[in-house]
């Protein structure tokens, strides 16, 4: 299981705790990422929502994703909203399971000025607030 | 052939507050200030005043100089006889509260609404926070944060940095391109003498300022003010009697299609601009080529590229290229931007500055940054998952 110890934020916020949403927070437990997935048309929504955002099944449960995916877009963050943060890189990656599978989130495990658009990363946790934060760290994979 | 009910009203006064930095007073004195200026400049004493209108509204809305007094407040102050009200965010962008009014006005529950935009940001941040930047220290994310807060994306300034990310990558788009827009803009302020930042901004000055969140630094972020702006929607039979003249509504384009997220967004590169802009442009039969001044929303220089590329102004992707060098955008040039200095320079006064302006072009008062007749304007509000569009267009009798 690929968990990170070291925080790049000096401070990390909380998400709201809500029925819906809280399998997604405490899902890298174990090491997975999931989301939420419709038994009727197979595909994947998010944030999670009480129907299937396609079909409008409610035939819904979390399912484990690869957890590989593309940095579709990122900032380098240099303002220093809290005092002393050090730049830190924000991504919003796209999961390789489905198109518009995607969130925003940290990579980390790397120099931010290595950050590129189509970088291939893997989803890492980081466990602080009784939640496990995916954040997402490079990958080299075998060809 | 549908029913336009922008064409029931007209902008028939304005009004600007003193605007500047940590002012240190309170948002219902600069919103009177405004408001008593647009009821006089409309040749309307506040008796007439019969409807009331703002964006986000006040009370919960209004936290960290983000939202300016309650409808409630600003008609116990003027002691207003009102029909109609509204005070509320989750619009059609900040150019929601102008759509409502217009909407009042055609169905006949108001005959003269105030509309007002409030900030006191500037204040906030001397204080130790606006709400443009949300909290970043321990705490909860909640609503459209909650996806975004806890990965350390705080400001609009992380979520459109991205916006600009994506641009650059698939269309080729450079800083240096992009640094186009806050220097013009910066030159059309120098010509106004109610712009906050006067002095000439050079390419050299961009390009070594710091960065906050990459690709965006220091110059492609607006300036936080303190302001108020205020405007008269008058059913359309009063225009002849405005005594300064009064703007016409064209259309609004209102769409919201797509997701009304930061990063869910499928078309990272246009977001709702494309939509409402899309929408602006089925409510009329005036076309882009027809506009002669372009009054952007310029939160960051990226919305601004935003804007002129969903509203067709340019070429999807071609948004770096066109403001290249930046005479196309200049008072000279084919598309005047932002002509009082946008946000990023006149200060950040919400969209309302840029609508301010826009009926000051109409009516020829612009002085030394007057565009030679000036028949039509467009007006873009709102980045991100948030758009509204007006094209608002010369009343000649």
């Amino acid at each position: 299981m690929a968990t990170v110890d070291d925080d790049v934020l000096i401070s990390r916020m909380a998400p709201l705790d809500d029925p819906l949403t809280r399998f997604f927070w405490t899902s890298g437990a174990d090491g997975q990422l999931r989301f939420l997935h419709c038994a009727t048309c197979g595909y994947f929504s998010h944030p999670p929502g009480p129907r299937c955002a396609r079909c409008l099944s409610a035939e819904l449960s979390p399912r484990a994703v690869s957890g590989l995916g593309t940095v579709h877009t990122f900032t380098v963050n240099h303002q220093q909203w809290v005092p002393g943060q050090a730049p830190y890189v924000i991504a919003i990656v796209r999961l390789d399971e489905q198109e518009d599978l995607q969130l925003t989130t940290n990579v980390c495990g790397c120099d931010w000025a290595e950050v590129t658009v189509g970088m291939r990363v893997r989803v890492c946790f980081l466990h602080r607030n009784d939640v496990w934060y995916p954040l997402f760290e490079p990958v080299q994979e075998a060809r | 052939m549908s029913r336009h009910f922008e064409h029931d009203s007209v902008i028939s006064g304005i009004g600007q507050s003193t605007v500047g930095r940590r002012l240190g007073r309170s948002d219902l004195d600069l919103t009177v200030q405004a408001c008593l200026a647009a009821v006089a400049d409309a040749g309307l004493t506040r008796a007439d005043i019969d409807g009331l209108s703002t964006y986000p509204g006040g009370y919960s809305a209004n936290t960290g100089g983000y939202g300016g007094p309650s409808p409630y407040d600003v008609q116990d102050t003027l002691r207003l006889d009102l029909n109609w009200h509204q005070g509320a965010a989750e619009v059609p962008g900040q150019l929601g509260a102008l759509v409502a009014a217009c909407t009042a006005v055609s169905v006949g529950l108001a005959r003269h609404v105030l509309v007002y935009r409030t900030v006191t940001e500037s204040s906030a941040q001397g204080a130790g926070g606006r709400a443009s930047v949300l909290p970043a220290g321990p705490g909860t994310a909640s609503g459209m944060g909650t996806w975004l807060l806890p990965f350390g994306g705080v400001s609009a300034v992380n979520w459109l940095a991205q916006v600009a990310t994506r641009h650059f990558h698939e269309f080729g788009t450079t800083r240096e391109q992009l640094a186009a827009i806050p220097i013009t803009v910066r030159q059309h302020a120098s010509l106004n003498p109610a712009a906050v930042f006067r002095t000439p901004l050079t390419g050299e000055q961009y390009l070594g300022a710091r960065m906050i969140s990459s690709p965006l630094c220091l110059f492609d972020c607006d300036v936080p003010v303190d302001g108020a702006t205020a405007l008269v929607v008058s059913a359309a039979d009063y225009a002849p009697d405005a005594p300064n003249g009064a703007a016409r509504i064209e259309a609004f384009g209102t769409a919201l299609r797509g997701r009304p997220s930061w990063d869910q967004y499928g078309d990272l590169t246009s977001m709702a601009a494309q939509g409402a802009a899309s929408h602006l442009w089925s409510r009329t039969e005036l076309k882009p080529g027809d506009v002669d001044i372009a009054q952007l929303y310029d939160g960051f220089s990226i919305l601004a590229l935003a804007w002129l590329e969903a509203l067709g102004l340019c070429g999807r992707g071609e948004g770096g290229a066109y403001v290249e060098g930046g005479e196309r955008i200049a008072l000279t040039g084919e598309l005047p931007l932002n002509t009082a200095g946008g946000q990023l320079s006149g200060g950040r006064l919400h969209g309302f500055g840029l609508l301010h302006e826009a009926v000051v072009q109409l009516r020829g008062g612009a002085g030394a940054r007057q565009v030679a007749g000036a028949e039509v304007v467009v007006v873009a509000n709102g980045g991100g998952p948030i758009a509204g569009v007006a094209l608002l267009t010369a009343d000649r009798g």
